[in-house]
């Protein structure tokens, strides 16, 4: 098989993961794109490794024994990303990023006058998970 | 042991006492006390051998040199003469008195520990300022001391008036020191030694090239510390201190340091005339001021303050006659008599609750209640008057007879303007000191009005305290008069028939007037009520004093006057009553001429500081400001605008190292 395919695939990949990336309001669509972006470098890597194969053969394949490496990287960032994603929402009814935006500038630490009182109980909880 | 290795010990126990008082203060209450008192009694003793063993011969020397400084070799070194022996006995009496009568007055006070150190530490380092024949290692002890009365000055410093006495007493002493620390560097270039032996030894040989200029920078120094005009201004400010710490430093340590210290290097001054009629000057300035400021203070410790200025007037007077027998004469005699008193006037305070006059004065028989106080301050203000046969007449007539010496020229020591300034001053002082102790006498214990607070039994340690000390306020001068030249100079200091008839006549007449003007008034002192009495029956003396200060300025407007229409001072004093209250507004000159012109200097250098530096300093961080302000707008807290910037900036790269890379 020609690189040109697989290469192709990646790239079309990756593009859908960079414009999940920048464009998806929920953060678990981000997260999957983030996977996708991933994957597609991961094909490129097999991809290539294929097609380098004598050199790949004297360097012991190393594009792939990084796939595999990236792959247990990548299980281990969506667990994590996934716990935070779900803490948040428990946390604060929503996971739409547009509205996570407590390190803008001036943006005074839970100061909304509604509800203070259970959102600094909240901003506690939340200061926790963080340290955790 | 020998003489030497006791003198050492002398101000050696009671720096001892004073660093373990300090250290156990808080950990070993119960040995405060002892600590306190036994080594100062210690010291006593070893004094009282060391000038028995001395007896007036040939001075004891002793000096060690701890390490060569390169210059002028400053030695550990002791120059024991008669002066220095029976100044130190005196300084052992009246400290180990004090500290006993301490023990009684202050009681229940929380910082009894750190008091009865600071008192020791004080003892000491004003034996080390006697015995010492060097003067640097002098210097050091006139230093400790200066401290020391900054701290304990300042031992009620909940009151604003014993803050500001202590700054004060601190500060004006201090002004004195710069020029002293200056004249010892010039006297020991010139003389090419510290020590007080090769001193004199230069200045009998004529090697001092400036003895003027030397003495009177050495003459601020002593007019500090001893309290002399234009310096005196701490003394009657620092009675804001417990009444036996005013004991201590106006009879036997601090004031009677300067007039030791001058006693000591008498020669010097004797070597310029110039100083020698500066110093009659100040003394007669000091006595007749003093004398009339004592005679209008409301308050009961401040009139003997200002007595004190006035006999150490005397005793720089009797120096600037160049007759330093005299000058310690009374310098012993009245630190007796003056520690007397002040410890009298602790129990007065704490019988009455006052320490004013005015109140005292409309009080009945206060003297029933304190019947110990009343006779032996009774003692004490007969010898501060110079009454015959107690002991400040024979020493006061000792001063007196020599000025007259001078002014009849039987001696070339002494310029005989020196003489006559001193001996007409003298004379007037003498008038004036029996006006007062007389109007103190009347005022304290036969006033009219309401009983007197009972405030039970005085403590023991303090009544007893008071009649020890009134023995040689009795007797000191009569039996020592002909036995004292054997330890001086050899200066008769037998009482001129001349200047005794003539000063004990003044006195009297002063006595007698004071007593017709206080029959005059007294009428009305019942119609005019005034007074403010702190009761603290079951407090301790020092509680009550403390009071009695921080209240006598509310109470009547002003520390040291009360508008009493029945005081006898005021129908003496006349118009002049008013500015003899204020000190001769000395006060008011000095912070007109020091303490506004160094404020003014103060808020300028502010001004400069807040509004000229600051605004280049602020002006210099605007930049930075306005960019920083500019780029945090970039922080939306949008993650996703973020990875957008990023990719940007990427893409940005990538296109430019691509171009780089294919030459275009």
């Amino acid at each position: 098989m020609h690189l040109a395919y697989p290469a192709v695939l990646s790239a079309l990949l990756f593009c859908t993961g960079l414009y999940g990336v920048l464009a998806r309001r929920n953060a678990i669509l981000v997260l999957m794109s983030v996977e996708l972006m991933l994957n597609a470098v991961n094909l490129n890597l097999v991809a290539f490794d294929v097609w380098l194969s004598r050199t790949a053969e004297e360097t012991l394949h190393s594009g792939q024994a990084l796939t595999l490496f990236t792959i247990a990287i990548a299980a281990a960032e969506i667990g994590i990303g996934l716990a935070i994603v779900l803490a948040v929402y428990r946390n604060r009814g929503t996971s739409d990023i547009d509205k996570l935006r407590d390190t803008v500038e001036g943006h005074e630490p839970d100061g909304d006058a509604s509800d203070s009182d259970a959102s600094a109980t909240r901003a506690t909880a939340e200061k926790a998970e963080a340290t955790a | 042991m020998t003489t030497t290795t006791l003198a050492v010990l002398v101000p050696l126990l009671p720096f001892l006492g004073a660093l373990t008082g300090l250290l156990l203060g808080r950990t070993a209450p119960g040995f405060v006390r002892p600590l306190a008192v036994l080594p100062t009694l210690a010291s006593l003793v070893l004094a009282a051998v060391v000038a028995a063993r001395q007896g007036g011969d040939a001075a004891v020397d002793a000096a060690t040199e701890l390490t060569p400084t390169g210059s002028v070799p400053i030695e550990l070194a002791l120059h024991i003469d008669g002066f220095a022996a029976l100044t130190a006995v005196l300084v052992g009496a009246v400290a180990t008195c004090v500290q006993i009568y301490s023990t009684g007055y202050l009681r229940d006070d929380p910082r009894y520990p750190s008091y009865a150190a600071l008192v020791s530490l004080f003892t000491s380092a004003m034996l080390l300022v006697v015995y010492s024949g060097d003067l640097m290692v002098l210097l050091v002890g006139w230093e400790i001391m200066g401290i020391c009365s900054y701290f304990l000055v300042g031992h009620y410093w909940e009151t604003p008036e014993a803050r500001a006495a202590s700054l004060k007493a601190f500060l004006v002493t201090k002004l004195g020191d710069v020029p002293f620390l200056i004249g010892l560097f010039a006297l020991a270039t010139d003389a090419g030694s510290f020590r007080i032996t090769r001193i004199l030894g230069a200045v009998a040989n004529g090697g001092i090239e400036h003895p003027t200029l030397i003495a009177l920078l050495l003459l601020a120094g002593v007019a500090g510390k001893s309290a002399q005009f234009p310096l005196h201004t701490w003394l009657p400010d620092a009675m804001a201190g417990p009444t036996p710490v005013s004991a201590l430093i106006h009879a036997a340590t601090m004031v009677a340091a300067g007039v030791y210290f001058i006693a000591r290097l008498l020669p010097l001054f004797e070597a310029s005339q110039a100083a020698m009629v500066v110093l009659a000057v100040m003394a007669a300035v000091t006595m007749t001021g003093s004398a009339l400021a004592a005679l209008a203070q409301d308050d009961i410790k401040r009139v003997l303050a200002y007595s004190t200025i006035g006999q150490l007037g005397y005793m720089t007077g009797a120096l600037a006659v160049a007759d330093r027998g005299a000058a310690v004469f009374h310098l012993l005699s009245h630190g007796a008599f003056k520690a007397l008193l002040f410890l009298a006037a602790g129990v007065i305070i704490h019988a009455a609750g006052t320490n004013s006059l005015a109140a005292m004065s409309r009080m009945s028989n206060l003297r029933g209640r304190v019947p110990d106080a009343y006779w032996t301050m009774t003692v004490a203000l007969l010898a501060l008057a110079a009454i015959p046969p107690f002991s400040g007449f024979f020493s006061k007539e000792a001063v007196l007879g020599v000025a007259e010496h001078v002014v009849t020229g039987h001696t070339a020591h002494a310029p005989a303007a020196a003489g006559w300034i001193v001996l007409l001053a003298g004379l007037l002082t003498a008038l004036l000191t029996a006006a007062y102790a007389m109007r103190l006498w009347l005022l304290a214990f036969h006033g009219h009005g309401t009983e007197a607070p009972d405030h039970g039994r005085q403590p023991l340690t303090m009544t007893v305290v008071l009649w020890v000390l009134a023995v040689p306020s009795l007797a000191l001068g009569g039996f020592a008069f002909r036995a004292l030249p054997g330890w001086f100079d050899g200066h008769d200091l037998t009482p001129t028939l001349t200047t005794s008839v003539l000063g004990t006549g003044v006195a009297l007449v002063g006595g007698i007037v004071t007593y017709g003007a206080w029959r005059h008034t007294t009428a009305h002192a019942a119609r005019i009520p005034l007074g403010a009495v702190a009761a603290h029956p079951e407090g301790d003396a020092g509680q009550v004093e403390a009071e009695a200060i921080a209240s006598h300025e509310p109470a009547y407007g002003d520390i040291a006057y009360a508008p009493d229409p029945s005081d006898p001072g005021r129908l003496l004093l006349g118009p002049l009553h008013r500015h003899a209250a204020a000190g001769f507004h000395l006060d008011a000159v000095y912070s007109a001429l020091f303490v506004r012109p160094v404020r003014a200097g103060a808020s300028l250098v502010r001004f400069l500081d807040r509004e000229v530096v600051e605004t280049y300093v602020r002006g210099a961080g605007t930049l930075p400001r306005w960019l920083g302000a500019a780029v945090r707008r970039a922080q939306t807290g949008n993650l996703q605008t973020y990875v957008s910037a990023l990719l940007a900036g990427t893409v940005v790269l990538a296109v430019a190292a691509v171009l780089v890379a294919t030459g275009a």
